[in-house]
This record gives structure tokens, C-alpha cells and sequence, in this order.
């Protein structure tokens, strides 16, 4: 009874993820770049990458308990990643202005050379993979060291790789491959996302980075309700216990650490995307707390929380907040208190405020579809405590 | 059924357990009693290869167990109720019990159903998360977790442990009816006086050694051990 239960929450869940994307699709047509709506548009695009950064963060702290800060170092490997095979061929030496580029690969002209159009797709496709990839092989290098430490010691020794990734991504002598410390452009954005369907052109620059996140998102979820998923979750809870049941802390752990890598890669990618610029200065220790925010606002332990803390920060931060640093919120015209900055301060007053009030987050550790079954499961709840309290 | 020969293990720096060697018997319950620091819990961490032996061999059966890592060990058929419980506090009841059988590929229904019909507080309570269970009720999770791994041996590390003396009484019943059905126990306690009207064999464990063995009855009337451990 229960497997059918699941099921059938399956399917709403699908259902709504579909109707969600479809939402975002019209959207993407019907808001002009022009509109006052346009911003909705770059929050959606901006936040489906943080969401996806905030979830595969999550997995690793909220579900192995391994508190690790190096997320920027991996996304920044992801985003270059990115960057350096999709870059036109064309613009590739002005890309590289300073250097002989070495790497002169671009997976979509190559494929799209045999494969056309898709073959254009399978190329970004191909270059997301392999972005996620390297960030996970490199979150092997750096787990075999690393996570024989605990608590605060991972955290740091992660914070450090990760700076020590950014380093090395600005060193001259590694120009020919990073550009240095010179930004990345000319590559594949999302803004080249268009679908010709008899004519009309469908525009997919939000759709993409959205699909993006959600694909991965739910490769996350299936993995964390796996056998793995309940592995980590023993880990995080106790390892004593989890390791007199047979889990071998070190091989699940690694496997946590470099899934996370992965979609932090992934993520990276994306941020590439939506950003159009890849410059190792953006992905500093400052990214790595704000997802950590994120994080921890929609609750640790929580997919969901993670997805709603990423748009709501993404939201105020970009959208609702403006006002303050432009003179002008809410209709109070004050530009002398209402200048550059003051935003900053605003965010981090609701920042706390909201870890005041919600102290295990938004969402805690319970995941959307759960604040509806709880409402009906309450009552018979109740009973069954009384007969036996 | 299992054999440690002249065991050595070096815990933190000291040497917790000084050339032991002892017998487990199939399908008997064994326990090792002694007072605090005598060994008890690091010779148990050693057999399910949590901690590795200075010297010394175990062998289940005819295999040679030693120095294997915790998860071969679990495969094996040898499985730890760890001291103090150890449940994962906020997974629930079943969740905790699905892990106890991770390294398992096969149906878990019918064992669920042992687990269950052993403890039918924990059926009542699947769905709740292990941290709000009593002590007690912890206890026999701990205990359904260990035996979802299927093992042919369970070691227990005080199960009695700061539970109040009814529900002690309702634990050893149950070890004696899990050993009943055909599981061999290994089981060491402080609370010498329990473990000794249900053991089989019991040994007892003074500052790294073994110094008495004999049956459970043997060891109750023994003056020496009376006086130590029974008061």
C-alpha cells in the first residue's frame, strides 16, 4: 500500500514539474526584455543555477554531514570547463588575446559540422558533462587527502583547495588553457537558445538554464532516496553505527564528495551560461557562503528548502531589494538613505531575522510534498500516541 | 563458531587487551563480563574490525577474519549492537532498519516481518523518527538493526545500559528467544548478574585478561566472581 501511495506522489510531483516548466516556456515567450517583467526572467535564470549549486551543496552537508566549503572551487572548474569547449572558433583568438590558445576544441561546431543543428545541442550537452566530470574527478583528488578529516577541519582544508583553484586558474603561465586571469567569452550563453519550429522562433534562455536545474535536481533526489542516499544519511547521523552496519564510511563519503563535485560543475556551467563571461575573480569564498546561505535558509537536509532559499536569496537580492540602492522602494523616494550599499545592509537584517525566527530554516528538514501529507497524517498521529503515553 | 587466539589491541595509546583467546560456540550465548576499562567494548570493536589487533587471530569458522574491514565483516554474518545504542536518531524506525541490512541485495519483507514479530512496539511505531523512542524501544531497534543484516553471530555491547531494570529484564528475554531461533551471542555487560543466568560460557575480563570461564552457573557461584561483580 505503501509503494502505491509513492507512486501516486510521484506522479503529482511530475506533473507539477511539468506544468512548472511549461510555465516557464510561455513565459519565456510572452516577457520582452524591455518589460518590468523582465527581471523575472533573470531571476529564474540566475536562481535555477544557484538552486542546483544550493541542492548538490545540500548533499553533501545536509545529507552526508560532511561540511565542506570548496563548492566555488569546483563550479569555477565547471564554468571554465564550459567555457574553454563551446568558445567559437572564430572568436577564439580574440577570446585569448594575450596567449596561444592551446585547447582549439568546440564540441557544437565540431558536431554541428556532421550533425547539424542538433548537433549543436548534443555539443553544449557533451560540454556540461564533461564540465561536471573534470570538477568531480578533481573532487577525487582532492577527497583522497581530505576527507579523512572531520567537522571544521574538512571545512577549511576544502576552503582552502578551492582558493588555492582560483589561484592557480589566474596564473599566467596557464594562459594558453585559462586566459589567466582574463574572463572567458564568446562561448555558447543561453541567450543563443532558440527553437525554429515552421517559422516562428521560440526563445529558450530561460527554459534551458530551468530544465537544467531540474534534470539534475531529480538525479540528486533519485540518488538520495536510494540505498546510497540512506547510506549517507547513517553517516551523517552516526558513524560509529553506520560502520558496524557495513557501510564503508570512506567509499560513501567519496561518492558524496564527487557527486557533489559533479553537479557543483554542472552548476558552474550553468552560471557560465546565464552569465556569458567566465573570469575565475566571480567564483571567490564569498559564492561558496552564499550557497552555504542558501542552504541554511531553506533548512539543511531539505531538496526542496534548498530550491526555495536559492530563489528566494537570488530574488531579493537581485529583484525585490533593488530599490534600495536606487533611491526609490516601496514608492519612498529618499536617495539620500536609499543609495549604493544599503541594499547590503537591508538583506543581511532579513537575513537575520530569518534565522532568528526559523531557526532549522524555512522548510527544516522536511521536503514540500510533506507539509500536505502531514495535514491528514496528524489526527490518526495523535491517537496512536495516546494509547500508548 | 568463532575463535580469537592470543588477541593483543592497543586503544589509545595503552594496551586495552593483553594476549586473550576464547571460544564462541554456535548457537550459544556467550558474554564477557568485567568491571569498567577491562577490554570488553575494544575486544568487540576488534571482532567487527573496527579496530585493528596489535597481534593475535580471528577466525569465524574456518575463515581467518582478521584485520578485515567492517563491511566484509558484516557480510560474513557477524554483526555489532553498538554501546549505547547508537540509532540514527532522525531517520525513522523502518529507515533504520533498511540499513541495517545495506549490504544486502535481496527482499528485505520477510526479515522486517521477524523483526517486527519480535518487537511489535517498533511495527506501532515505523513511521516515527528513532530519536523520539524511549530508551528501551531504542534498544530493541538497535537490536532489530543489527539482526536485518541476517547475521549467525550478534555481538551486544551492554544492552543494559541505563535502562530501567524492568525493561532490562524484557531485553534479555528477548535475547534469549533471538538466540532460541538459531542466532549465536556474544554479548558483554557490566550488569553481570543478567548475563550471567542466561550465558552459556562466560569469561570474565580483568584489566586486559581473561582470569575465570566457566558456564553461567559456574561463574554465579563462584566466590570470587560473587564478590566482584554480583555484591
Amino acid at each position: 500500500m505503501q509503494k502505491k501511495k509513492n507512486h501516486g506522489k510521484t506522479f503529482a510531483g511530475l506533473v507539477a514539474i511539468v506544468c512548472f516548466l511549461a510555465v516557464v516556456l510561455v513565459l519565456d515567450q510572452i516577457i520582452q526584455p524591455t518589460d518590468s517583467m523582465a527581471m523575472l526572467l533573470k531571476v529564474l535564470q540566475k536562481a535555477s543555477v544557484y538552486a542546483l549549486a544550493a541542492v548538490s551543496l545540500n548533499l553533501l552537508t545536509g545529507f552526508t554531514g560532511l561540511f565542506s566549503l570548496g563548492h566555488a572551487g569546483f563550479m569555477l572548474i565547471g564554468a571554465y570547463t564550459y567555457a574553454i569547449f563551446t568558445i567559437e572558433p572564430l572568436q577564439r583568438d580574440v577570446v585569448y588575446q594575450y596567449y596561444d590558445a592551446a585547447i582549439r576544441v568546440s564540441f557544437p561546431q565540431m558536431l554541428a559540422q556532421h550533425l547539424g543543428g542538433l548537433g549543436t545541442v548534443l555539443g553544449v550537452i557533451l560540454a556540461i558533462l564533461l564540465a561536471g566530470a573534470v570538477a568531480a574527478l578533481l573532487g577525487w583528488l582532492i577527497g583522497l587527502p581530505v576527507l579523512r578529516l572531520k567537522s571544521d577541519y574538512l571545512a577549511i582544508a576544502t576552503l582552502g583547495f578551492a582558493e588555492v583553484i582560483r589561484a592557480v586558474f589566474q596564473w599566467g603561465k596557464l594562459g594558453p588553457v585559462t586566459n589567466g586571469s582574463n574572463p572567458l567569452k564568446s562561448f555558447v550563453r543561453i541567450n543563443s537558445f532558440k527553437l525554429t519550429l515552421g517559422g516562428t522562433t521560440l526563445s529558450l534562455s530561460t527554459f534551458v538554464p530551468v530544465l537544467l536545474a531540474v534534470v539534475c535536481i531529480a538525479v540528486i533526489v533519485l540518488l538520495i532516496n536510494s540505498s546510497y542516499g540512506r547510506a549517507f544519511k547513517a553517516i551523517r547521523e552516526n558513524e560509529i553505527a553506520a560502520e558496524a552496519m557495513g557501510i564503508n564510511l570512506a567509499r560513501h563519503k567519496m561518492l558524496a564528495f564527487c557527486t557533489s563535485s559533479f553537479f557543483a560543475g554542472v552548476a558552474g556551467a550553468g552560471m557560465a551560461m546565464v552569465l556569458g563571461i567566465a573570469q575565475a575573480n566571480n567564483f571567490k569564498s564569498a559564492m561558496t557562503y552564499e550557497i552555504l546561505l542558501m542552504v541554511v535558509l531553506g533548512g539543511i537536509g531539505s531538496v526542496t528548502g534548498s530550491v526555495i532559499g536559492a530563489t528566494l536569496f537570488i530574488a531579493a537580492s537581485e529583484w525585490w531589494l533593488r530599490g534600495l540602492d536606487s533611491g526609490t522602494f516601496l514608492g519612498i523616494n529618499a536617495p539620500d538613505i536609499f543609495r549604493n550599499g544599503f541594499r547590503l545592509v537591508v538583506f543581511s537584517i532579513v537575513i537575520m531575522i530569518v534565522v532568528l525566527f526559523f531557526r532549522r530554516g524555512i522548510m527544516g528538514d522536511k521536503e514540500l510534498p510533506d507539509l500536505f501529507r502531514r495535514r491528514k497524517k496528524t489526527p490518526s498521529k495523535a491517537k496512536g500516541g495516546q494509547s500508548h503515553g | 563458531m568463532l575463535r580469537i587466539d592470543g588477541l593483543r589491541v592497543n586503544y589509545g595509546g595503552i594496551e586495552a587487551v593483553k594476549n586473550i583467546s576464547f571460544q564462541v560456540p554456535e548457537r550459544q550465548i556467550v558474554t564477557l563480563i568485567g568491571a569498567n576499562g577491562a577490554g570488553k567494548s575494544t575486544t568487540l570493536r576488534t571482532i567487527a574490525g573496527l579496530v585493528r589487533p596489535a597481534e593475535g587471530r580471528i577466525h569465524l569458522q574456518a575463515e581467518d577474519i582478521t584485520g578485515m574491514s567492517p563491511d566484509k565483516i558484516v557480510s560474513k554474518g557477524i554483526t555489532l549492537v553498538p554501546e549505547g545504542r547508537r540509532v540514527f536518531p532522525d531517520l525513522t524506525v523502518l529507515e533504520n532498519l533498511r540499513i541495517g541490512a545495506y549490504l544486502r541485495k535481496d527482499s528485505l519483507e520477510d526479515d522486517l516481518n521477524w523483526v517486527y514479530s519480535l518487537f511489535p512496539r517498533l511495527k506501532e511505531r515505523s513511521w516515527q523518527s528513532a530519536g523520539t523512542l524511549s530508551g528501551g524501544e531504542q534498544q530493541m531497534l538497535a537490536v532489530g538493526r543489527a539482526l536485518m543484516s541476517r547475521p549467525k553471530l550478534m555481538m551486544m555491547d551492554e544492552p543494559s545500559l541505563g535502562l530501567a531494570p524492568l525493561v532490562v529484564k524484557d531485553i534479555f528475554a528477548i535475547i534469549k528467544r533471538i538466540n532460541q531461533q538459531g542466532v549465536t551471542i556474544l554479548l558483554i555487560e557490566q550488569n553481570a548478574n543478567m548475563a550471567l543466568h542466561i550465558a552459556d560460557t562466560a569469561y570474565v575480563l580483568e584489566t586486559g585478561r581473561l582470569t575465570l570461564s566457566g558456564t553461567g552457573k559456574e561463574l554465579l557461584s563462584n566466590e570470587a566472581v560473587k564478590k566482584a561483580y554480583l555484591g
